[in-house]
């Protein structure tokens, strides 16, 4: 069946499926991914039809997860390696910058070093300490990495593959909070490009960019603010490293004011980055500066907390009043 | 200064050397205990070729050269260092930013070097130019991370020597990974992870035994102990014999005199074989000492004794091999002057190559930083590109 409808926790499953069912090279691996089926259970039933050779339960340790990973792909496998939660990668976190990173341009070419290393990542699910970050920030600073996040379950479907296929190595978050939610998933349909944004609404008055979990609230809140007369654009980025500026700036172009949503702490976050080179390209379009919604320069709060820490659909639409009124 | 030169030089030192090595044990004992105790487990180290160059036994270790093979040995090691100390020198004259000697573990580094198969795969660190040397690499590609023209510089798959590693430790686990690989293919290739002293207390070091134990990778830990991480003694790193972690593991630790190169040798092919066969990782601790300062920007007056390297000096894995040889009418005089005057032609060799090296274009920073593309590193070099024309520009008019 070409055409499904399925949660974006089982797309990214039936992703990883293809890719073991079509390249003998591909490899999972990770903490709990194989009876298990992993804590979000994403590897679900992998191991029982392709092994525990293919589908790999790894010791304890992410530094060792990932530096074997990056042996692997030496080796000519393409590991593709999963993270428990966002706030462990951070003991593999020297293996990714110091060396998945460098390795091609260290060795001028000569190796390609294709890791996928999938994070579950951001809040909202109410879950204890380190278990609701979004460091997308520290890894797309880092030159050698590509930085991706899918929103619907027709992106983790196809933008899984596609990092997979990538002979680069790729961070691939996946918006935990929507693992649940349904989208249509056309398996075979021609994928858009890994690194391209999408528009997810057409707007005119004002763009709103997001990426990963905040996506669908910032399509509730233009839902709201066209309630209000106010149409909104939602740009979702899917890529954040490398950006597609140019579907940013076509969009600001045309609506003269952008708002960045993400969940992530906003000081040095990307939303930094978007705002200044959107100023940059946008200078003389810009009606309002670009403001930005995101985390505060806290540790992730408590998860009783965590509703007033995140951006909501509330704090969107101050943001967006607060741009329409300059 | 040649390696025949200084050959001689240690030679006349030898026999006060030992004495030294008497008279320095107790300023050591006064240093630290743990220092003693080290010295008192040496009834586990294997070896083969005392320092003095007699042929011993080993009840587990047993290795049978011809005298072709046995001047190879010593032909390897007289090169390599004689390599490196044309780099020190180098390093000296400003030719080289930073060099990282590998000044008496030329050993060590030989006999597991060459106790490798073609098919096998080596990781380094950033001082294995006699593994490298063993491994067919040209010696001069070694040099231009030190020169400051490259930040690796060679295709790890020519030789199955991947590139040099400078974060310590890590290494070890992309060893493990590839070692799972070749398991995984069926191949029975195995692979040399190198390390030293100082990087055995690295989590990575830590996590690669336990991956390589539980998977049973076949992948064989070579650490070279040469008692020194920069300034701190290899007291700093451990309570007990670094062989002695692997026990813990789950697979065998062995300690062998790393200035034999006969025991470095047997024991890494042994281990190697093991491997092989599919029985899982080895770790070898070759005791071994670093002659040098960690690199040349280090000062080791400021921490460590003369006495100390002096006892070394008649340890050296040269001088013992060269006295077996000779001993044994292995070698003879024509060997050793035509040994010179190839040993002098690398260091020519070495010195124009290295002087020679262009630096590279300005623009190949931004090359090989991905392998399919990226939008931003695209819009940078475009940047910087226009950048430079404009000066190109300005000097036209």
């Amino acid at each position: 069946m070409a055409v499904q409808k399925l949660p974006l926790a089982k797309a990214l499953n039936e992703s990883l499926r293809t890719a073991l069912e079509t390249d003998p090279k591909v490899v999972v691996m990770g903490l709990d991914v194989g009876k298990l089926g992993g804590v979000f259970r994403i590897t679900d039933g992998l191991q029982k039809d392709f092994g525990e050779d293919r589908v790999v339960d790894t010791p304890l340790a992410e530094s060792g997860i990932v530096g074997t990973a990056i042996g692997l792909a030496l080796r000519g496998y393409r590991p593709v390696v999963e993270i428990q939660f966002d706030g462990f990668v951070f003991p593999a976190y020297d293996q990714i910058v110091t060396q998945l990173a460098k390795m091609r341009a260290r060795s001028l070419g000569a190796v390609k070093v294709p890791v996928v290393i999938r994070i579950p990542y951001g809040g909202g699910i109410g879950a204890v300490e380190h278990h609701s970050e979004s460091p997308e920030s520290l890894f797309a600073h880092v030159a050698g990495l590509k930085v991706v996040t899918p929103a619907t379950p027709s992106d983790a479907y196809w933008m899984l593959q596609q990092a997979i296929q990538s002979d680069d190595p790729v961070i691939f978050f996946e918006p935990k909070r929507r693992y649940w939610d349904k989208g249509e998933l056309d398996t075979e349909a021609i994928p858009g490009e890994l690194h391209k944004a999408r528009v997810a609404r057409e707007g005119t008055d004002l763009t709103l960019v997001a990426y990963g979990p905040m996506v669908k609230t910032c399509l509730e809140a233009a839902a709201a603010a066209a309630e209000e007369g106010k149409s909104v654009e939602v740009v979702d980025l899917r890529s954040i490293s490398p950006i597609d500026f140019d579907t940013l700036q076509a969009s600001v172009e045309k609506t003269r004011r952008l708002v960045v949503v993400h969940e992530a702490p906003v000081f040095f976050g990307s939303g930094a980055e978007i705002a200044a080179r959107i100023t940059e390209r946008c200078f003389y379009h810009l009606e309002a500066p670009v403001l930005r919604v995101g985390g505060y320069h806290a540790p992730y709060p408590p998860a009783r907390l965590e509703e007033e820490y995140l951006p909501g659909l509330d704090r969107v639409l101050d943001a967006v009043d607060r741009s329409l009124a300059y | 200064m040649t390696v025949e030169s200084t050959a001689a030089r240690k030679t006349t030192r030898r026999s006060s050397g030992t004495k030294r090595t008497a008279s320095a044990s107790p300023s050591t004992t006064k240093k630290t205990s743990t220092r003693a105790a080290a010295g008192a487990t040496e009834p586990e180290l294997v070896q083969l070729l005392t320092p003095e160059g007699e042929r011993v036994q080993h009840p587990d270790y047993d290795i049978d050269l011809s005298a072709e093979e046995l001047r190879g040995l010593y032909r390897d090691m007289v090169l390599t260092r004689r390599f490196d100390s044309e780099a020190t020198s180098l390093q000296r004259q400003g030719e080289l930013g930073l060099w990282a000697s590998l000044l008496g573990q030329e050993a060590a580094q030989i006999g597991s070097g060459r106790a490798l198969r073609d098919d096998d795969y080596v990781f380094p660190t950033y001082r294995e130019h006699g593994v490298a040397w063993c491994r067919g690499v040209d010696p001069t590609n070694l040099l231009g991370m030190f020169r400051g023209v490259n930040n690796g510089g060679w295709d790890p798959n020519s030789n199955n020597f991947h590139l040099y590693t400078i974060v310590l430790g890590s290494q070890t686990l992309h060893a493990t990974g590839y070692a799972m690989g070749i398991a995984k293919d069926g191949a029975d290739s195995a692979v040399l992870a190198y390390f030293g002293d100082g990087a055995s207390s690295q989590g990575d070091v830590n996590e690669s035994f336990v991956f390589s134990a539980v998977y049973n990778a076949p992948v064989v830990f070579f650490c070279q102990n040469n008692q020194w991480a920069i300034s701190e003694p290899i007291e700093k790193q451990t309570r007990v014999p670094l062989y002695q972690r692997a026990r813990g593991f789950g697979f065998p630790g062995v300690r062998v005199d790393g200035n034999d190169v006969l025991a470095c040798l047997a024991v890494t092919r042994s281990a190697l074989e093991r491997a092989r066969r599919g029985e899982g990782p080895t770790l070898i601790e070759a005791f071994t000492y670093r002659m040098a300062a960690h690199t040349t920007s280090d000062d080791p007056t400021r921490y460590r004794r003369d006495a100390e390297r002096e006892a070394w000096e008649a340890k050296d894995p040269i001088l013992r091999l060269r006295a077996y040889l000779e001993n044994e009418g292995h070698a003879d005089a024509a060997f050793f002057e035509e040994l010179e005057a190839e040993s002098e032609a690398l260091g020519k060799q070495v010195r124009e190559v290295v002087r020679a090296m262009p630096v590279p274009e300005h623009m190949a920073m931004f090359d090989n930083v991905y392998a399919d593309g990226h939008a931003l590193v695209d819009e940078e070099r475009a940047q910087f590109a226009a950048y430079q024309a404009s000066f190109a520009d300005g000097e036209a008019e």
